[in-house]
């Protein structure tokens, strides 16, 4: 099958790995991730008010892009995931801002709020299904004790974002068991990291992230999971020193495909 | 108390599309927020003070820069009130006049590190500058 | 022609206020068939009332219209006065000036041309009245309670008392409800099962009430004095009459691994179980989801060891038809599922609990014996944390939680909280709370002895974020007094969850055609003046089925429901409501329609002997209503395609002469 395929800034730049194998994956589970020619930065967060505009365009015309083609649109980042998806959902719900943005927009850009937006892991289990994913396993995971790390941008909102439940999600988990390893379930997957505090104040970043990382230790787990390049880079540069792995490469490594670190 | 700063205070309101009234203060926001401890105003005095039309402190406090919109009270508030959108809108009714972005460009390579991902910078822009 | 008299009421202000009354009268004066017509400030009261006697016998009046509040409120006071009059009540009508206009409109002058309007309509329907006298029919003296709790047990022994038989269906294998669960009950902190028991000992020795446990009402039809109920008896596997309740064969069944309901699922039973020793009827149950022998042929161990042969692994479930005058319904309530609130990690920890589950920890016949022991580790724990308001006063969010406010949580916490500083010096308690709400006969000093003797830590504010690390509870919460996050260490965490009416009552408010809230609460028959009575005539509300409630409340209410239970069966014969279907059997096609859609059975078809215009005779198949048990609802009238269908008192076209009266 075919998706439209939005990697957002970072997995351009400092996130490649995340970028190159969600590809990889998507490849041998059979999708074909298109990305849109010319699209533009999510803009990092989403701005809650009702009269911001101008923001939200560049989710728009990536939505408008997957609608046209009768696609879903697929993200790996979490911010761009919760991005989208809240725009899509203020075009879908809030009247007034829809017909705004569509004023702001040329008429061929018109959207109406059709398109579906799925992050990886939705497309894992909903589209392709843990079990097909769970085919596809060449080297099992086994004896690696992952603790699965959403942050907040993946379920909050929950009744926007719809993935799992916001406060015991199971998504992240569920994948793990689908690659041989073992699920641990920490308390504080789903509590903000610092997210871009850490780029002015890291002494509350490293309250956060400490906090974090120590309670994972304490269950005993090897390393943290994510699908979000800011989390990475907060867990690891200000935690306690756990090692995060994005979850497209924890994949690839199941499914064989992982580049040899040293050979690089 | 009723009148002072109403139309700040309505403004705010709108562009939050929240009602402070719902608020039967629980302090289930001020309980869950992970950015309590840098905080002057907790977010369940945003509540209050904006409905009171008490905004001044809000509009001179650090909290309005140490809020992330993790969402976590918005989404645990029972009554609806979502007190991170409050916050973000008094946040935008500053850095929106002429000259009060919070972040200043030229101070941002300084912050910078080899790891650091883009969407750092230019989350920080938009949520600080406009 | 109709001599009718129009009476517009003032209502104090309540209609004068909104509606010119007197303009009213004067417009309604020019009507066909008035007479005479007159405005007063209460119609209601007995100076009114006599205006309306006077004007019928001065005038010779045939038909009466009041304008004035909703008919729920006084159509009967003006009935009983037209009667006293000489006339018939049935040639009484009501137009509803003020809920329908004066209390929903602000403008004088649109309301009164409402008014107006509304008063030409009612004039138009009497002008079509005629004279209507009620049937009759007998009253069933036998009662049929739905739920074995107390408040259920409360409502059958007062029925019995009064000489009344009386049926309790409880759909756990005993009668007790919640309350046999509970430890201690607030506020005298005398033990639960202690004044129980006794309560379901009577009952179970009463020789008026039977008790149907394990079983539900699968059925309900009739109406008021007469309703036929079908009791579905599950299959328990055991001949209740021969079972003995030693108990013997639940400690022989090897199947252990049984989680228990009873103490919430905290410690297992067996596939055979009696659910506590005061259990009443005390007779075994085989839990088919778990025995093995049901399950697959094997094992038997039960039969073996029970020497009065009371298994029986063929029992099926049995039907019982039974004739009621009236019905209780006393279906309980349940604490919601934690599932949405998992920021308190209830699915995450064993030590984070509800109350109903602190309870069983602290009760002595629970899982502990009554030692106050954590879940996890079977440690003691030192520092208890109490959450209230978990789920309860949440708005916008009916996925989740409760609207409402449970009303029971801010007592049982104070309990709680006081009972373990009371057992365990050693400990210290903490309990958040957004309001401590404590309206109750000696129930506020409660609390604060809680506080002031007990040394409980009560902190205005909310737990935000709950973590399970190492073996304590990361617990993070606000303290707005003083404007603080705090971050306690606790070994246990209690949530106070909302209360919901249980499962069973949305399908059984169904059957019974008897109205509920958003809630699913059955609502009462008024708030505040009929509040143990449901909308539907012999139904009637016992205990939280109307809404959450404390022990004495529900007592309360139990007994007042049986009250009116006793004062509709000591009727021997109850006035019907002669606003009932009938058919013009010229007009009848015979097709069927209306007998289909008769939610009463109150149609029956037969074949009648006809003399045709040409002097043969013909049979014809044709509609006959029952009028003892037709309810007048109306619906064979809209089903009904020659038109032969029509109910009196609010026939066609009495409807068509209203429509066209506003229309006009």
């Amino acid at each position: 099958m075919k998706v439209t395929y939005f990697p957002g800034c970072t997995l351009r730049t400092k996130a490649k790995d995340l970028d190159k194998y969600a590809r990889k994956c998507a490849e041998i589970l059979d999708v074909t991730l298109e990305e849109p020619d010319d699209w533009q930065c999510c803009g990092g967060v989403f701005t809650t008010s009702r009269d911001e505009i101008a923001t939200k365009l560049s989710s728009v015309r990536a939505l408008k892009a997957a609608s046209d083609k009768n696609q879903p649109l697929v993200t790996v980042c979490s911010t761009c995931h919760n991005v989208i998806k809240q725009t899509n959902y203020a075009m879908q719900n809030d009247e007034e801002f829809s017909s705004r943005v569509n004023n702001y927009l040329s008429k061929e850009e018109n959207y109406d709020g059709s398109a579906k937006v799925l992050h990886y892991l939705e497309l894992l289990r909903d589209t392709v299904g843990f079990d097909k994913v769970k085919e596809k396993v060449v080297k099992p995971l086994e004896g690696k004790k992952i603790a699965a790390y959403y942050g907040c941008l993946l379920l909050r909102p929950g009744k926007v974002m719809q993935m799992d439940d916001p406060e015991n999600p199971t998504i992240m988990e569920d994948l793990i068991r689908a690659l041989g390893a073992e699920a641990v379930v920490t308390p504080y997957r789903n509590e903000c990291c610092g997210s871009y505090i850490s780029l002015e104040n890291p002494e509350s970043c490293t309250k956060r992230s400490t906090k974090i990382t120590k309670n994972v230790e304490t269950y005993g787990a090897d390393m943290i999971l994510t699908a979000c390049p800011m989390c990475k880079y907060n867990l690891e540069k200000y935690g306690s020193g756990v090692p995060v792995v994005y979850l497209t490469e924890l994949l690839a490594e199941a499914f064989g495909v992982k580049e040899d670190e040293n050979a690089k | 108390m009723q009148n002072k700063n109403s139309s700040l205070r309505d403004e705010i309101i709108r562009i939050s599309g929240t009602n402070p009234r719902k608020c039967m203060l629980c302090g289930k926001c001020s309980a869950t927020c992970p950015a309590f401890d840098g905080m002057d105003y907790a977010p369940h005095q945003f509540v209050n003070m904006i409905e009171n039309g008490n905004i001044e402190p809000l509009l001179n406090s650090k909290s309005i820069y140490q809020c992330l919109s993790c969402f976590a009270c918005l989404e645990r508030c029972p009554r609806t009130v979502e007190p991170a959108k409050l916050i973000e809108a008094v946040r935008l009714s500053v850095i929106r006049k002429q000259g009060a972005n919070h972040l200043k460009p030229d101070n941002i390579p300084a912050l910078l590190d080899e790891d650091l991902p883009q969407q750092a910078i230019v989350s920080a822009m938009r949520k600080y500058n406009k | 022609m109709q001599r009718i008299g129009v009476f517009v009421c003032w209502c104090g202000s309540n209609i004068a206020g909104t509606v010119d009354v007197k303009a009213v009268a004067e417009a309604l004066k020019n009507e066909p068939g008035v007479v005479f017509s007159t405005d007063y400030q209460y119609m209601c009261s007995q100076a009114g009332q006599d205006i309306i006697k006077n004007a019928i016998k001065e005038h010779n009046l045939s038909g009466i219209v009041v304008c004035s509040c909703s008919p729920r409120m006084h159509e009967q006071t003006f009935r009983k006065t037209a009667q006293a009059a000489g006339l018939n009540p049935y040639m009484v009508e009501i137009s509803n000036i003020r809920e329908q206009c004066s209390w929903v409109h602000k403008d004088m002058e649109k309301g009164t041309e409402k008014a107006i309007i509304l008063g030409k309509a009612a004039i138009a329907k009497v002008n079509l009245n005629a004279p209507l006298t009620p049937g009759e029919s007998p009253v069933t003296k036998r009662a049929l309670v739905i739920g074995g709790g107390i408040a259920g047990i409360q409502t059958a022994l007062d029925i019995a008392d009064a000489g009344f038989p009386v049926d309790i269906v409880e759909t756990k294998p005993t009668i007790g409800g919640k309350m046999a669960q509970l430890d201690k009950t607030f506020p005298t902190l005398d033990c639960a099962a202690c004044i129980l028991t006794p309560k379901m000992v009577d009952a179970g020795q009463s020789d008026k009430i039977r008790i149907f446990s394990y079983s539900e009402v699968s059925q309900v039809k009739g109406f008021v004095g007469n309703f036929d109920v079908t009791i579905k008896k599950k299959a328990r596997y055991v001949k209740e009459d021969l079972c003995t309740g030693c108990g013997l064969c639940t400690e022989k069944c090897p199947q252990k691994k049984v989680p228990n309901e009873f103490n919430l699922g905290m410690d297992n039973r067996r596939a055979i179980y009696i659910p506590f020793a005061q259990a009443v009827p005390k007779v075994a149950t085989i839990d088919a989801d778990y025995c093995t022998m049901l399950k697959s042929g094997k094992c038997g161990v039960c039969s073996k060891v029970c020497t009065a042969g009371a298994i029986d692994y063929t029992q099926k479930d049995e039907y019982i038809e039974e004739k009621y005058g009236a019905i209780v319904v006393a279906t309980g309530y349940n604490p919601i599922s934690m599932d949405k609130f998992d920021e308190y990690a209830y699915n995450q920890s064993k030590d984070v609990i509800t109350s109903l589950e602190f309870e069983r920890l602290t009760n002595a016949a629970g899982p502990t014996a009554g030692k106050l022991l954590r879940p996890s580790d079977n440690k003691h724990p030192h520092t208890i944390v109490f959450v209230q308001c978990v789920g309860s006063r949440c708005a916008n969010c009916a996925e989740k939680g409760k609207e409402y406010c449970s009303k029971i949580c801010c007592m049982y916490t104070a309990k709680h909280a006081m009972l373990t500083r009371d057992k365990y010096p050693d400990t210290d308690v903490y309990v958040f709370y957004i309001d401590v709400r404590t309206p109750g006969k000696s129930f506020d000093e409660f609390y604060r002895r809680a506080v002031e003797e007990y040394g409980v830590h009560y902190i205005k504010g909310m737990v935000g974020k709950i973590a399970p690390e190492g073996d304590v509870l990361k617990v993070q919460a606000s303290d707005l007094i003083n404007n603080k996050q705090i971050h306690i260490d606790a070994d246990l965490v209690v949530l106070a969850a909302a209360i919901e009416p249980d499962k069973s009552a949305r399908p059984l408010a169904t059957m019974l055609t008897a109205s509920m809230d958003t809630n699913d609460f059955f609502t009462e028959a008024h708030p505040k003046l009929r509040p143990v009575e449901s909308p539907t005539a012999g139904v009637f509300l016992s205990g939280a089925c109307q809404g959450p409630k404390d022990i004495p409340e529900t007592v309360a209410q139990a007994g007042a429901a049986a009250s009116k239970v006793i004062g509709l069966l000591a009727k021997d014969k109850l006035m019907g409501n002669p606003c009932v279907a009938h058919s013009n059997e010229l007009m009848c096609n015979g097709c069927s329609s209306c007998e289909r859609v008769c939610p009463y059975g109150a149609i029956t078809y037969s074949d009648k002997e006809f003399r045709m215009p040409d002097r043969t005779v013909a049979i014809r198949r044709v509609a006959s209503v029952n009028e003892a048990v037709c309810q007048g609802c109306g619906a064979c009238t809209v089903a009904c395609p020659s038109g032969a269908m029509d109910l009196k008192g609010f026939a066609n076209n009495q409807i068509v002469a209203e429509v066209d009266a506003i229309c006009k």
